[in-house]
């Protein structure tokens, strides 16, 4: 596919992602949209046209690894894996219902495609390290990527797999971090600040890139593996905008949470075209 | 760290036997690993460390990235082996081992190593009695207490060879070996050491070749006492404590944890959900006082003769 292509294809499929997790979220009356639209882009982009991997074998060996360790924003990622041909549609449907296999949570033991059952902060990263490790140690070529809230990196066991990263100087480890600067209650510099985070990162041994985590030839660009690889992990620090897509949405942290009446859903619809 | 009890003839560190089988297993299988927290020496790792030196991943003081580490590991297809002292490895990554071991159910093996109150003098942050009752709950995590050197490395084996997470806790006490016929290991079933029916005494890890003693001694005064050694504490076998229950009529506990959630706990839960016979628990209440591990099983009572007073305690509490 021509690089145009690909960029359009993987705006096509965020664009469906946000409406399809909307509907869910609206249907559910439950669930997390401020966090699914800023990750929305950058999960599509993974999904569409980075990482290599078979829906009809997901337990395959050298499958590219993508972890959502924001697993609240269960809304970017089952629309992605139903995009991605894991699943199909009518699955979506059953968000957040009595015995459905879309958990709040994602668990691995429930849907195709999802790597680990995340939930509670700051476990993808160790997670994601061991199978890097795994990567490592059996010479494989795949990659494993890791997507974190910025808030998240409170959590100081992503500061261990950080070291960690660093020190094995991992080089097909990507870890994307989602720097909407806001968390659940307030930003994230108002709560305990996290700037300088490039630098912080690059002190523990990593590449650095900072990218507006919206632009999807950017991202491309960002995710894509040099020739010949790399020689340390690579920490991509995406700039998003949470509720990115709907007026209403963006920069509230009031959305982290929230959940649209109808009304709100019909202009967020008329929104996302 | 404090000294390992004193040697004593035909008392064997289960350490070896550990160390012993995860090294011969590694050779035959490359898909074995082991993940340390800067817990090399004290998990007898050194050997398995020169051997394969990309096989051993120290993370360093880090129990949460250590725990989680192996769960990516496993994803990978590896079969880590996360071992360090049981106190941390339990206590500072338990939400790791709820979410990313028992919950998400990868086929990680911990291993707790010097657990109970094996570093007693270095008091209750170093203590790992609490680790039963945390993680009795975690339904998919085999909780494994051997006995003895024998019944460690047939644990070892076992879960290698198990797809499932296993908790194996390991004492770094000195213990005899068991003397029982035609021996099996069988994971969730607990063994019959000794046969009675005046008393059942349950018993796991260090405790079990105490409670075959004390079953000695109540034979010389004409009590009949069945001892089981419970090694596998989840899934308890309930089958075991309601023959028990049934027919000896009265049940001692005896364990190197808190009482309360651990195998004396589980016990109770079981008998009082099917068959009520009075329950002897012995263990500890809670944190424990500074002294070494022989002063502190003295203390508590854990000694041949604390267990047949309980014996004889039990029996007395039987309905007439």
């Amino acid at each position: 596919m021509l690089k145009n292509d690909i960029v359009d294809t993987i705006r096509e499929k965020a664009l469906w992602m946000r409406r399809r997790a909307f509907r869910m979220v609206f249907d559910a009356q439950l669930g997390h949209p401020g966090g699914d639209f800023s990750a929305i882009d950058i999960i599509a982009t993974l999904y569409f046209g980075v990482m290599r991997y078979d829906p009809k074998k997901p337990e395959m060996a050298e499958r590219d690894r993508f972890i959502m360790s924001k697993g609240h924003a269960t809304g970017a990622l089952y629309t992605a894996l139903c995009a991605a041909g894991y699943y199909p549609e009518d699955w979506l449907t059953t968000y957040m219902q009595p015995k459905s296999m879309l958990n709040g949570h994602p668990n691995r033991n429930y849907l195709p495609g999802v790597e680990t059952n995340t939930g509670p902060l700051g476990h993808g990263m160790p997670v994601a390290l061991g199978i890097a490790i795994a990567g490592q140690l059996t010479s494989s070529d795949y990659r494993t990527f890791v997507l974190t809230g910025d808030g998240e990196l409170q959590e100081g066991s992503n500061w261990e797999a950080a070291m960690t990263a660093g020190n094995r100087k991992l080089g097909k480890f990507t870890l994307i971090v989602d720097r909407n600067r806001l968390q659940q209650g307030m930003g994230t510099e108002e709560t305990n600040g996290l700037d300088p985070l490039d630098d912080k990162f690059r002190a523990f041994g990593w590449d650095v890139e900072v990218v507006d985590g919206h632009d999807v030839v950017a991202l491309l660009s960002a995710l894509s593996e040099p020739a010949g690889g790399r020689s340390k992990p690579l920490c991509i620090i995406a700039n998003t905008v949470k509720g990115k897509g709907v007026s209403f949405m963006e920069n509230k942290a009031s959305w982290h949470h929230g959940v649209p009446n109808a009304e709100q859903y019909n202009i967020a619809m008329e929104e996302l075209v | 760290m404090a000294a390992p009890a004193q040697k004593q003839e035909g008392f064997y560190d289960c350490r070896d036997a550990w160390a012993r089988t995860i090294e011969a297993l590694a050779e035959e299988d490359p898909r074995i690993v082991a993940v340390v927290n800067d817990s090399v020496g004290s998990s007898k790792l050194g050997g398995f460390q020169k051997k394969f030196p990309d096989r051993l991943v120290n993370v360093g003081i880090a129990e949460q990235n250590m725990v989680g580490v192996g769960a990516g590991l496993a994803n990978g297809g590896r079969i880590p082996f996360v071992s360090a002292a049981s106190c941390f490895l339990t206590g500072r990554a338990l939400e790791q081992l709820k979410a990313d071991i028992a919950y998400a159910g990868f086929n990680v093996k911990l291993v707790g190593q010097s657990s109970g109150v094996a570093y007693g003098e270095l008091g209750p942050t170093h203590h790992s009695i609490e680790d039963f009752a945390w993680l009795r709950p975690l339904d998919k995590i085999t909780v494994v207490v051997p006995a003895d050197s024998w019944e460690t490395a047939e644990a070892v084996k076992w879960a290698a060879a198990h797809e499932g997470p296993v908790y194996i806790r390991l004492s770094r006490m000195p213990v005899p070996d068991l003397v029982v016929e035609n021996r099996q290991f069988q994971p969730g079933k607990a063994e019959v050491v000794r046969k009675g029916s005046d008393v059942t005494l349950v018993a796991c890890g260090t405790m079990v070749h105490l409670a075959v003693q004390a079953a000695a001694d109540l034979q010389a005064e004409g009590i009949s006492a069945r001892v089981l050694n419970m090694a596998t504490i989840n899934p308890l076998d309930g089958a075991a404590i309601e023959k028990a229950a049934s027919e000896t009529g009265a049940i001692v506990t005896i364990e190197e944890a808190n009482i309360h959630g651990g195998l004396g706990g589980a016990v109770a839960e079981h008998t009082a959900a099917t068959l009520p016979v009075p329950v002897e628990r012995m263990g500890f209440p809670g944190f424990v006082p500074t002294g070494s591990v022989e002063w502190l099983f003295d203390h508590f009572g854990l000694t041949a003769a604390g267990i047949a007073r309980s014996a004889r305690k039990a029996i007395g509490r039987k309905r007439a």
